[in-house]
């Protein structure tokens, strides 16, 4: 855990959390903090756990036993498919979605939300017709509309491009700015290295390390080397 | 809930085939049915071909002839008859299919009748040839030529019969009879009888006479008596049953009633199991079922929106179908709002087995299969007539036909177009308890869908 961290008051907390499904089970009692501001990458293997920790986080779905602690009725949740209908425009969308939130003003959310993800222009094109990137922008401003004090991403930059990736976590960086707790699931271990603050290694349901990637290369050792290096090397260490 | 049906609704207005065929498909159902069942059936096109000569279409019974060629008219009203001159001519005219039948009248008819009425021997036959390539077209012709030749067969036995009970009478009371242009008075028993008692007065006492007229007198006492008796019973014959029919289910459902009712609930469960099963589905294709139950809406009202939504749109597109076919067959207008309960909760109780469906099948495509698939025997186990089937697959049917909504709406929709047994009260009730089953299943099933 870094310095700068400790210092602020935990938003989210699991406290040995475990989920089974019949007899696999998907997380091993798992505990960790992530205060506020915090952009915290959540990687590992296929198979680690990653998506069921977030659904448990975003209220999904229920932990077998232990304890999750959440901003009640705060918390954004961006799954890792664009949840929207493709059938209704991008502001139609947004509004649904500001309603449903009982946002008190739904109209205003919505321009700011269009404002936010640069899509006020096409904001009448059906999503169905937005590409990827554009789509997933969507599915970032509804986890958002409720103005969480936490928001949960799952696999956020699986479907974009790189430029649309730079904007991306350009965007994740203006909100952990706010003082909003980021935490998401990522394959791509260099994005956690260069965005995140803190990383979750997750392996087959085990949570194996918490803390910064520079911590994490400290703890595998060795000569200098880039940060993917360093956590396969840390997974393999641990029978991964 | 609100939002969620006006966002299903926008969906629905951009997707124009999903809705055009959810509003043409019952409308256009609702026009065929009502011309199917207001539109009287054509008459079949029979070669008809008459081998009795000119003029020798009678027979003579009693003291009348009876003319059989006039009866042919009778047939001419239930077919349309093109005339042909020879046997192998109206055997073509079959075979080339410009004639679905042929009747071939044989010359030696008029004798076999007259043969049959007399003596009581004698088989009068007519030939009917059929297309037998189509068998419904081959039934049509059959059944149209049959009852029409019944027709004929029952007038000439009543004029047999009248002539025979004239007769009758004539030998009774006495009367006039015509015989080679001239008219010849018959005396009848009764007054054979009266005479024959004067004449036994006149005689002297000791006449030797008197005993044998008298023996006459008793033959014709007993003549008189079985003859009286015999002129009822032989007009009896021409009607011999009459069939006064009591129903003990009370009222019934005209026919043309009953298949408008089958066809408004059929459409019904089609529209309302493929919108609640797709629509349901289609929030996990979007991916956003999960995003809504996380605390934005409970599974439950999400599944009780996709109920009305599709229920209520179905049972809309149903009133204006059944609006349609009314112009066609008679449905009560006063009973309107049985109508739209009954509409109203067919919907409910079909949307919530959509939305198990829908629950259980996840995907879109699957959904609207697995609807589509379940609402064709589902409709057929309901209409499957009870006495056609053994006991033990009676009861089984009957099992299946409770468990779905199809039967139950059938009947509260029944009652509500035309007021007939049995009651509403019972099929709303089922109605109520399987939306209610339908649901939980349903419940249980979407816990699936994250």
């Amino acid at each position: 855990m870094s310095a700068t961290a400790a210092t602020r008051p935990a938003t989210l907390a699991a406290r040995s959390l475990t989920k089974r499904f019949g007899e696999r089970t998907a997380l091993r009692e798992v505990s960790f903090e992530i205060y506020s501001g915090e952009l915290v990458a959540i990687i590992g293997p296929n198979g680690a756990g990653k998506t069921t920790l977030l659904s448990i986080l975003a209220g999904i779905q229920a932990p077998s036993s232990g304890e999750v602690s959440t901003p009640r009725g705060k918390v954004g949740w961006v799954p890792q498919q664009p949840a929207i209908y493709s059938k209704l425009s991008v502001a139609e969308n947004l509004r649904l979605f500001a309603r449903l939130e009982k946002v008190p003003d739904p109209d205003a959310a919505v321009e700011s939300m269009l404002e936010f993800v640069e899509l006020r222009e096409r904001s009448g094109e059906e999503v169905g017709h937005l590409s990827g990137g554009n789509q997933q922008r969507v599915n970032v401003a509804i986890g958002l509309l409720c103005e969480p004090a936490a928001l949960l991403l799952d696999e956020p930059s699986a479907s974009l491009d790189p430029r649309q990736r730079e904007r991306l976590w350009g965007f994740m960086g203006t909100l952990g700015g706010r003082g909003t707790t980021v935490a998401y699931s990522t394959h791509d271990v260099v994005e956690a290295e260069r965005y995140a603050d803190r990383v979750l290694v997750l392996a087959d349901g085990e949570l194996l390390f918490v803390g910064t990637p520079v911590e994490l290369e400290r703890v595998v050792g060795g000569r200098p080397r880039d940060f993917e290096a360093a956590f396969v090397r840390f997974l393999d260490e641990h029978g991964h | 809930m609100r939002w969620l049906l006006v966002k299903d609704f926008q969906i629905l207005r951009r997707s124009p085939l999903l809705v055009a065929l959810l509003i043409i498909y019952p409308v256009a159902l609702a026009l065929m049915i009502g011309f199917a069942l207001s539109s009287p059936p054509g008459k079949p096109k029979v070669a008809f071909l008459t081998q009795v000569p000119r003029g020798r279409g009678r027979i003579h019974f009693g003291s009348q002839d009876i003319n059989i060629s006039s009866y042919a008219k009778d047939l001419f009203d239930s077919i349309d008859p093109i005339i042909v001159h020879s046997q192998s001519q109206a055997v073509a005219d079959v075979r080339s299919g410009r004639v679905l039948a042929a009747l071939i009248v044989p010359a030696d008819i008029p004798e076999q009748i007259q043969s049959l009425v007399t003596t009581g021997v004698g088989s009068p036959t007519v030939r009917l040839i059929l297309n037998t390539s189509d068998p419904v077209e081959r039934q049509f012709a059959d059944q149209a030529i049959q009852e029409r030749l019944n027709d004929v067969e029952q007038a000439v036995s009543k004029q047999v019969l009248r002539v025979a009970v004239a007769d009758l009478q004539r030998v009774l009371n006495g009367g006039t009879i015509q015989f080679l242009g001239q008219n010849f008075r018959l005396l009848g028993l009764r007054n054979s009888r009266a005479l024959l008692r004067r004449a036994i007065d006149d005689l002297p006492a000791r006449s030797s006479l008197r005993s044998a007229l008298g023996q006459v007198v008793g033959f014709a006492d007993l003549a008189i008596e079985g003859l009286a008796f015999a002129s009822p019973v032989l007009g009896s014959i021409g009607t011999p049953l009459t069939v006064d029919q009591t129903d003990l289910s009370g009222q019934t459902t005209p026919a043309a009633t009953y298949a408008a009712t089958i066809s408004v609930i059929f459409s019904l469960m089609l529209v309302t199991m493929l919108l609640a099963a797709g629509m349901l589905a289609l929030e996990r294709e979007e991916h956003a079922f999960a995003r809504l139950v996380r605390g934005l809406v409970s599974p439950g009202a999400l599944l009780a929106e996709k109920v009305v939504l599709a229920g209520g749109c179905a049972a809309a597109a149903a009133l204006v179908m059944a609006a349609g076919i009314s112009t066609f067959v008679s449905l009560e207008w006063s009973r309107f709002p049985l109508w739209v309960v009954a509409l109203v909760l067919a919907g409910i109780a079909f949307g919530a087995l959509g939305v198990a469906i829908g629950g259980l099948a996840r995907e879109v495509r699957a959904a609207s299969l697995l609807a589509f698939m379940l609402s064709l025997p589902v409709a057929f186990i309901a209409l499957v007539p009870t006495a056609a089937v053994s006991g033990t697959l009676k009861s089984v049917l009957d099992a299946v036909a409770f468990v779905f909504p199809f039967r139950a709406a059938l009947d509260a929709a029944n009652n509500a177009f035309s007021g007939t047994a049995p009651g509403i009260g019972w099929p709303l009730v089922h109605l109520l308890a399987l939306a209610v089953a339908f649901g939980a299943l349903a419940r249980v099933a979407v816990r699936r869908l994250v």
